[in-house]
């Protein structure tokens, strides 16, 4: 479903990316891990085509299209969906007016028709619920004096109401209690557990993969991934560390 | 009443950062026509004005002038879009009753080398009056906004509230926006505030929402309606409102 060979992107003129690989298929939750500063924020980034962020070399191909020949935009309507690790304020701005223009906007991408705004209202009161987000917080604007929890919930509505084919969650686990934890791993769960999609799921901590079980867990490191497993590298990394398990060989 | 026949020029304190090339061979009537509005005492009169390409000539000038008179207790509302003319100048002579309101909200928007302006001078001759403006400008190309806002509280005037808010949004690097306000206060109760801020579209907010699939024009004109939108909060009347944020985003879309 989506296929990273060798790529190479760098910030300013200083590389970033050092030839990383990696394959997602459908119906495949992958977990990213690595220490700060390895580059997984990066490595969302240039999926999603952030300006500033200059892919060097390599290929990126999802669901068959070449990803990085696309506008961000249309990245987003050709099912990639970015959870940022540090969502963005937009004052002056309500979620319901933003996310029923994006939400519309991407059908359009599709050759669908738009939803009206109580067909749009029915389905975002329905993620809301799921997120447990009062439905109250979606007429607010986007992300403005939202507590970190609430941002990185609202964010998995957004999820749940655009309804993405494959989700980048860049630390999405951040910022959360306990309960906000378990609710938005279920979040993830029902929205993206499906055998026609898939997740990159960035995180630090085997707590939000207790929740959303990964199918394999991968390393990053200085901008390539160094090694892949299954769920247990996770936990490996979690009681060794990740210069213990980085140490040994491939 | 006697007339300054004379083109005004850049010398003039209220023309500092107009476009005064493009007065020549203008009719010099036009400066001295007015609008005169008077508001009687405990009344609330609305006026809307647009300086629009349906109303205007792109290359020409359009001066509007209104002499507005707030009686006891009254309140006047102006709201307008300048989104029309080489030159688009709103200018207001108004003066406030005891216990008066003013509200107004302006909006400005223009490429090429245009100029839009407001330029306003109040005047609080009794005590208790209160007065509110609120510009927000957009321009891209080498389009200029303005907003020249002068306040005079006279020695009776105690209890004035006034306050001017401008902000500028420059969509392009040679776009400029310039804020002259200027307080000229003899009562010594007084509360005036001003604020003046100039800044460029939010690129992070524009990322984000392209990478929930809006395009560069779909964030940029909700970027730029959330903008404008401070300046007409105070207009009870939504199918207005709407109609004055449709012309200055129209205005955007056609033309960058
Ligand atoms: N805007 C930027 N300008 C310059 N360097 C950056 C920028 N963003 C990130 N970096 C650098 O890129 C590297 C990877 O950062 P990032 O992708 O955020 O790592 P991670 O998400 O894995 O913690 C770091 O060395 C960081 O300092
Ligand atoms: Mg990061």
């Amino acid at each position: 479903m989506l296929k990273i060979e060798n790529l190479t992107a760098e910030i300013d003129g200083k590389t970033i990316l050092n030839g990383l690989s990696l394959e997602v298929a459908a119906g495949e939750i992958h977990a990213i891990m690595g220490p700060n500063g390895a580059g997984k924020s990066t490595l969302s980034y240039v999926l999603g085509g952030r300006p500033g962020y200059e892919v060097t070399g390599g290929s990126v191909i999802f669901r068959g299209q070449d990803l990085l020949d696309m506008e961000p935009h249309e990245r987003a309507a050709s099912g990639l969906f970015l959870g940022f690790q540090y969502p963005v304020e937009i004052p002056g701005v309500s979620n319901v007016q933003f996310l029923r223009e994006a939400l519309n906007a991407q059908r359009k991408g599709r050759g669908e028709e738009p939803l009206s705004g109580g067909e749009f209202l029915k389905v975002a009161k329905e993620k809301a619920a799921l997120l447990k987000l009062d439905m109250d917080m979606l007429k607010r604007n986007v992300n403005v004096g939202f507590s970190g929890g609430e941002k990185k919930r609202a964010e998995m509505v957004q999820m749940g109401i655009l309804d993405p084919a494959f989700a980048v969650l860049d630390e999405t686990d951040s910022g959360l209690d306990i309960d906000a934890l378990r609710v938005v791993g279920d979040g993830i769960n029902t929205i993206m557990r499906n055998s026609g999609k898939g997740v990159l799921l960035i995180t630090h901590y085997q707590r939000l993969l207790d929740v959303v079980k990964p199918d394999k867990v991968s390393i990053l490191s200085k901008g390539r991934i160094v090694k892949t497993g299954g769920p247990e590298l996770a936990l490996r990394l979690e009681s060794e560390g990740y210069d213990a398990v980085m140490a040994e060989p491939a | 009443m006697t007339q300054d026949v004379a083109f005004p020029t850049r010398k003039d304190e209220a023309w500092r950062y107009s476009d005064t090339d493009a007065l020549a061979g203008m009719d010099l009537g036009a400066f001295d026509r007015w609008q005169d509005i008077e508001v009687p005492a405990g009344e609330t009169v609305r006026e809307t004005l647009v300086i629009s390409d349906e109303n205007s000539d792109p290359d020409g000038v359009e001066l509007r002038r209104l002499r507005v008179k707030i009686g006891k207790g009254a309140r006047f509302e102006l709201f307008g879009v300048i989104a029309g003319a080489q030159l688009g100048r709103v200018e207001v002579v108004l003066t406030l009753a005891e216990g008066a309101h003013f509200e107004m909200g302006g909006i400005t928007v223009g490429g090429r080398s245009t100029v839009r302006e407001f330029v306003t001078r109040v005047a609080h001759e009794e005590p208790n009056a209160t007065s509110n403006q609120i510009v927000r400008s957009v321009h891209w190309g080498k389009g200029t906004g303005n907003f020249l806002g002068r306040i005079d509280v006279v020695r009776d005037a105690q209890k004035t509230d006034a306050a001017q808010s401008f902000k500028g949004l420059l969509l392009e690097k040679g776009a400029s926006v310039n804020a002259v306000p200027q307080l000229e206060i003899f009562a010594d109760d007084v509360k005036c505030e001003h604020g003046a801020s100039v800044g460029q579209m939010d690129e992070n907010a524009r990322f984000y929402m392209a990478a929930r699939g809006l395009s560069p024009e779909a964030s940029r004109r909700l970027l730029v309606q959330a903008f404008i939108g401070d300046a007409l909060v105070e207009l009870d009347d939504e199918a207005e409102q709407e109609r004055l944020l449709r012309i200055a985003l129209d205005k955007l879309d056609k033309h960058l």
